[in-house]
């Protein structure tokens, strides 16, 4: 491994509220492994008057109060008390983080029904639907981070042969639990929601839950995903065993 | 004892101080646009400040009660009346059984706040009793309320209810209120254009000189599609000095995206949680509340200032409210 090193995390402030705190420009190995220990260590080491710790590809943002924070610290402008307790923060979290790596299986009945564009895709990457469910089904994605609806999550690792434009006209209403493909990323929608991705198939996994405080999104940033090909009678039974 | 919803307004939802502390799983925060009027109508009910608030939406609704309450609306006056007799803003209010309270149009600002002593009776979703109109959980059934829909105040609170409607009613059987107000603590809310301060966003230099001042000195209009999601300004383009690609990263409320087009959006209470546009400039926490009482079609004058400035209007604003509290306290400490 060539890049172990990362320099020391430029912090910005975002605002009166926010510090985003970048440990590059690029999202490099090093880049992305520094950015989820010093995550998972500021969400399990709260610091005082830290409301929430968002990961991204390069960046970590820490959201605060700072009518607490001026409290806490007694100042009239917290954000260098702020910027200091998150570099302190960061020069305690270990390089290497402790947390084995989740491996997430995510059961996809593709194309028919629940895949109204696998054909668009196949046909724009000149292979057939069966070698794109091949290609989709091979690779360990990893969830780079979370974002636009509760539980969606970036997934990194898509076969460059099946990256595809979005929707010249996105959708209304994309339907919970289908699977998508924009540009080179891939993911699930958890949710109803608008969306411009590619539809090339359906889970019957159930990817947020809303009455579980505990845990409501099943993936988290740095998990493994693998997509496993179903047919539609699993599908209909698996739906029927989550409800 | 409940609130029967006769007449749903504009759009009428439930929320608090928002759903905080899981932004990394993608859960937008909602919450009150205006966080100031609901913690106003929150203290002047004897609340917590964290209980939900019924938030108003330019044309408010018609709410029946069928027992005796006591009330307080703070935000945009909407005419609320009761039997063509007009309550009061920014004081609580014994509302009687039976009474139905209709609201109206606001003739400045787009919001209001209705606080009912003890708090409405809603289960929290993932922390918090905010509507996630988006992701339709959260508040009443995860939506806007709707004509029918029937509410309730929190059981647990009602020794406070009763003895805030004892404080209220000695002499009176019909509405009743007190003969002060906390009116100064009002919000600046202004006839069109609306000034709203600005500190320096995340990328603020990609953006040339003239782009800069282009966005202090002209003014900017909120588009009629502007929601709790974002307000989408139409005014002087304002292009990056290079095609700026900017990967996906947190956002908060009051960021004032630029996407390819040059028309700025600024990001309200609903937004989502990561964006990828660059951020030219950020709402200064002490003027979101202004910002939310901003109707779509009316003009904002954008002015800079340091981060520091804005801390010290923070400042001087929580102990305003901080004196209300304990006013408030020492009047129901002697019921």
């Amino acid at each position: 491994m060539a890049e172990t090193e990362t320099t020391p995390p430029q912090i910005f402030a975002l605002g009166d509220r926010a510090l985003v705190v970048e440990f590059g420009r690029t999202q490099t190995a090093a880049v992305i492994a520094r950015v989820r220990n010093v995550a998972e260590h500021l969400l399990a080491h709260p610091l005082p008057c830290v409301t929430d710790v968002v990961p991204a590809y390069a960046v970590v943002t820490v959201h605060f109060d700072p009518i607490a924070a001026m409290a806490h610290y007694h100042v009239a402008n917290p954000l260098d008390a702020m910027r200091e307790a998150i570099a302190g923060a960061i020069a305690k979290t270990p390089e290497i983080s402790k947390r084995r790596v989740r491996t997430i299986e995510i059961p996809v009945c593709y194309g028919g029904e629940f895949g109204e564009d696998i054909e668009v895709v196949a046909k724009h990457c000149r292979i057939t639907t069966d070698e794109l469910v091949r290609l989709h089904t091979t690779p360990t994605y990893e969830v780079a981070m979370l974002g636009f609806v509760p539980g969606f999550g970036y997934l990194s690792g898509l076969d460059r042969k099946l990256a595809t434009p979005r929707r010249d006209t996105p959708r209304k209403r994309v339907v919970t639990g289908s699977v998508g493909i924009g540009g080179d990323q891939t993911a699930v929608y958890p949710m109803d929601s608008p969306g411009g991705w590619q539809v090339i198939g359906r889970t019957p996994k159930a990817l947020f839950r809303v009455d579980d405080i505990a845990s409501p999104t099943v993936l988290r940033a740095g998990d493994h995903v693998r997509f496993v090909a179903i047919d539609a009678a699993e599908y209909a039974r698996t739906k029927a065993g989550a409800r | 004892m409940s609130i029967e919803v006769e007449r749903a307004g504009l759009q009428t939802t439930l929320q608090d101080l928002g759903r905080t502390g899981m932004q990394h799983l993608g859960v937008p925060v909602n919450g009150a646009m205006d966080e100031i009027s609901h913690r106003l109508a929150n203290l002047l009910v004897g609340n917590d400040e964290h209980e939900a608030t019924l938030e108003l939406t330019l044309n408010g609704p018609t709410l029946r009660f069928t027992e005796d309450a006591v009330i307080a609306i703070c935000g945009a006056n909407m005419g609320g009346s009761v039997d063509r007799q007009p309550l009061p803003w920014y004081r609580p209010i014994r509302v009687p059984s039976g009474a139905r309270v209709v609201f109206g149009r606001p003739a400045i600002g787009c919001r209001a706040y209705v606080a009912i002593s003890g708090g409405f009776a809603i289960e929290p979703v993932l922390g918090s009793r905010s509507t996630a109109l988006m992701g339709g959980y959260g508040g009443y059934l995860g939506r806007a309320l709707k004509k029918g829909d029937v509410l309730f105040p929190r059981r647990e609170h009602e020794a406070q209810t009763i003895r805030w409607v004892r404080l209220l009613s000695r002499s009176h059987h019909g509405i009743a209120f007190p003969n002060w107000s906390v009116s100064r603590a009002r919000m600046p809310y202004r006839v069109s254009p609306q000034p709203v301060r600005i500190l320096a966003g995340r990328h603020w230099q990609a953006f040339p000189v003239a782009v800069r001042e282009a966005l202090t000195q002209g003014l900017y209009k909120v588009a009629l599609d502007s929601d709790r999601m974002g307000y989408r300004l139409e005014g002087t383009a304002l292009e990056a000095r290079r095609s700026h690609d900017v990967l996906s990263e947190s956002v908060v409320m009051g960021a004032v995206q630029v996407p390819p087009g040059g028309q700025p959006i600024v990001l309200m209470a609903d937004h989502q949680t990561t964006g990828g546009y660059p951020i030219i400039a950020v709402v200064a926490s002490v003027d979101l509340p202004v910002m939310a009482q901003v109707r779509p079609g009316e003009e904002i004058q954008f002015r800079m200032i340091t981060a520091e400035e804005g801390y010290a209007a923070s400042t001087i604003r929580e102990h305003q409210l901080g004196r209300i509290r304990q006013s408030l306290a020492v009047k129901l400490a002697q019921v």
